[in-house]
């Protein structure tokens, strides 16, 4: 890295995720073409492009979530913090407490929602690591605040999370579990597109909140949503990058013609 | 204007046509197999006693109870349990969880152990009467009979093992994959709570079958008549399934009622036991929301 980095703020300088000449094929269909992203740390880096482009591939590429699907294959490298996260002595457990996911459907374990945030920690902690009850309780309650969820749910954390919540709710609980082991970023595929306007007002405005501490990849289908919830933002077509600017920038003068034509395709 | 058309009428016809056909379906099926309750409780009925249940058979297997059988039946399926349930079980979980979907090999074993099920258990009687009775050299005894109905039942535990893993919805798993959990960690702590009660009622159901065949222990383990009770796995032991067969077949003057009471006694227990699992199932269903 050059040195006039070093001159700005620590978070707007560092690189929260990169990646270098990333191509990915499903079997012998190849759904990336070379690349290459600096995803700044601290911010909210949103991610549009028609269907099928290949956002929630990269996306998954990140927390390697794909390569469970034993077709997959991968050239070139993702950097999460400077290292990559391909090389071969990377622990995914240790990957994927780095970087938590929050899936276009709410999904709550059908544990209780006590269970439910906790649950993350538990797994991390080391073996002989003890945790009190009220150890766990004051970690719960963090999170919950975090998340504006505490006052609405504090009197039934141990009723199953999967009934009597909202969308909206059971959304904000799946942002809320990822946070106790203290991930440095979050992914987000399409995490309002199953809620009303209100409830995307609502983890809008979360998401919103979370940025600073948190290193966001938002991945939205509504352009209004891009613009107002992120800092920068990426334009993909078929499995290539055509432009990435600041938010801003991007929708008042896209540089491409592609994007100027998605962006005003959506809006008429 | 909303009136009835032609089109309307004959389309009602039809509708009445086949749900006439169907109901009389239903009574053709229901019929018999009331026929049959109605017809054990009333002729085997009067055999029913403490006696019946509690002693042993008496007057050269004319008279007396039949408890030696009772209890060896339920020997034979502790023991076939025993050993199908946990090997159905990991089977299932380790072909719904860490096999390779998509694999060939994972399909082929799937398929084989549907149709493995379908094998007729005279066929798992002579597998287990080579390989239990001769070559592992246990002998008649209740351990190469239970391991027989061990083999004959282990296919339908692992198919409703796996069917019972697979119907909890991806997403859990998912999630809990991308919180860095193992897994194991996922299969402990979220898969089979959930998938629980569709592997017990998987089980029970094969309880009652385990419990009514008698091919499968004929050459393997169960007799005709024995004087005692077992007192280990390397006894031989009598079971209900077959003491009907004898007392029907084999034996001469034997009061038509004391067939008629093991069959309902086998038929209670089997109804029982298939009763309890639906009831379990539903209480569960009921507590489970996702
Ligand atoms: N598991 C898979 N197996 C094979 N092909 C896949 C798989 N997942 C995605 N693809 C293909 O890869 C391409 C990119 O898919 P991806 O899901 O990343 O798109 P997307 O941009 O997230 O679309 P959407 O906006 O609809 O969610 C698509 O053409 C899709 O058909
Ligand atoms: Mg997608």
């Amino acid at each position: 890295m050059d040195n006039s980095t070093a001159t700005q703020k620590p978070l707007a300088s560092t690189i929260a995720i990169r990646a270098r000449n990333l191509n990915l094929w499903y079997g012998s269909f190849q759904a990336l073409f070379d690349i290459n992203l600096e995803i700044k740390q601290g911010m909210i880096t949103s991610m549009i492009g028609p269907s099928g482009c290949g956002k929630s591939t990269i996306l998954r590429s990140v927390d390697r979530i794909n390569e469970r699907l034993g077709y997959v294959r991968i050239e070139g490298a993702i950097e999460v913090l400077d290292q990559n996260i391909y090389a071969p002595e990377v622990e995914l457990a240790q990957l994927r407490k780095q970087v938590g996911m929050v899936f276009q459907r709410p999904n709550p374990l059908p544990i209780s929602l006590f269970d439910n945030i906790i649950f993350g920690h538990r797994i991390h902690r080391a073996p002989n690591e003890k945790y009190s009850k009220q150890d766990e309780s004051d970690i719960v309650e963090a999170a919950l605040r975090k998340v504006l969820l505490w006052d609405k749910v504090k009197d039934r954390l141990h009723s199953k999370a999967t009934v009597g919540l909202s969308l909206e709710e059971q959304q904000k609980l799946c942002i809320a579990r990822l946070l106790p082991v203290k991930p440095t970023v979050l992914l987000m595929d399409e995490p309002c597109s199953a809620l009303d306007p209100k409830g995307t007002a609502a983890v809008e405005e979360l998401i919103w909140e979370l940025r600073g501490e948190y290193s966001i990849l938002l991945v939205t289908h509504n352009m209004a949503q891009a613009r107002r919830a992120s800092e920068e933002c990426i334009f993909l077509l078929m499995g290539r990058v055509v432009e990435h600017r600041e938010t801003d920038q991007m929708f008042m003068s896209p540089s491409c013609q592609e994007t100027a034509n998605y962006i005003e395709g959506r809006y008429g | 204007m909303f009136a009835a058309k032609p089109v309307n009428l004959r389309n009602q016809q039809v509708e009445g046509l086949f749900r006439l056909l169907f109901g009389i379906m239903m009574v053709v099926l229901i019929v018999p197999v009331l026929m049959i309750i109605v017809m054990l409780v009333y002729k085997g009925g009067p055999a029913f006693s403490w006696n019946f249940l509690f002693t042993f058979p008496t007057d050269g297997m004319t008279a007396g109870g039949v408890f030696p059988a009772l209890l060896g039946t339920i020997w034979l399926v502790v023991v076939s349990l025993l050993a199908s349930v946990p090997l159905g079980v990991a089977a299932a979980i380790y072909l719904s969880e860490y096999a390779q979907q998509e694999h060939w090999l994972t399909r082929v074993i799937n398929l084989a152990t549907i149709n493995l099920a379908g094998v007729p258990s005279i066929v798992h009687a002579l597998f287990g009467l080579g390989a239990f009775v001769l070559f592992l050299k246990f002998g008649t005894s209740i351990l190469a009979a239970s391991l027989t109905l061990a083999v004959m039942t282990l296919p339908v535990v692992i198919v409703a093992s796996w069917e019972s893993l697979q119907a909890v919805p991806r997403a859990f798993r998912e999630a809990c994959w991308n919180m860095g959990a193992t897994r194991w960690q996922t299969i402990r702590q979220v898969v089979l709570p959930n998938a629980l009660t569709g592997i017990l009622t998987g089980i029970i159901l094969q309880v009652s079958r385990a419990a009514g065949e008698t091919a499968p222990i004929m050459f393997t383990g169960a007799v005709f008549f024995l004087p005692f009770l077992p007192a280990g796995v390397f006894d031989q032991t009598m079971a209900l399934a077959l003491h009907l067969y004898t007392i029907s077949t084999q034996v001469p003057n034997v009061p038509e009622s004391l067939p008629f009471g093991v069959a309902l006694l086998l038929v209670g227990m089997v109804l029982i036991m298939n009763s309890t699992a639906i009831m379990f199932r539903m209480y569960l269903r009921g507590k489970k929301k996702w």
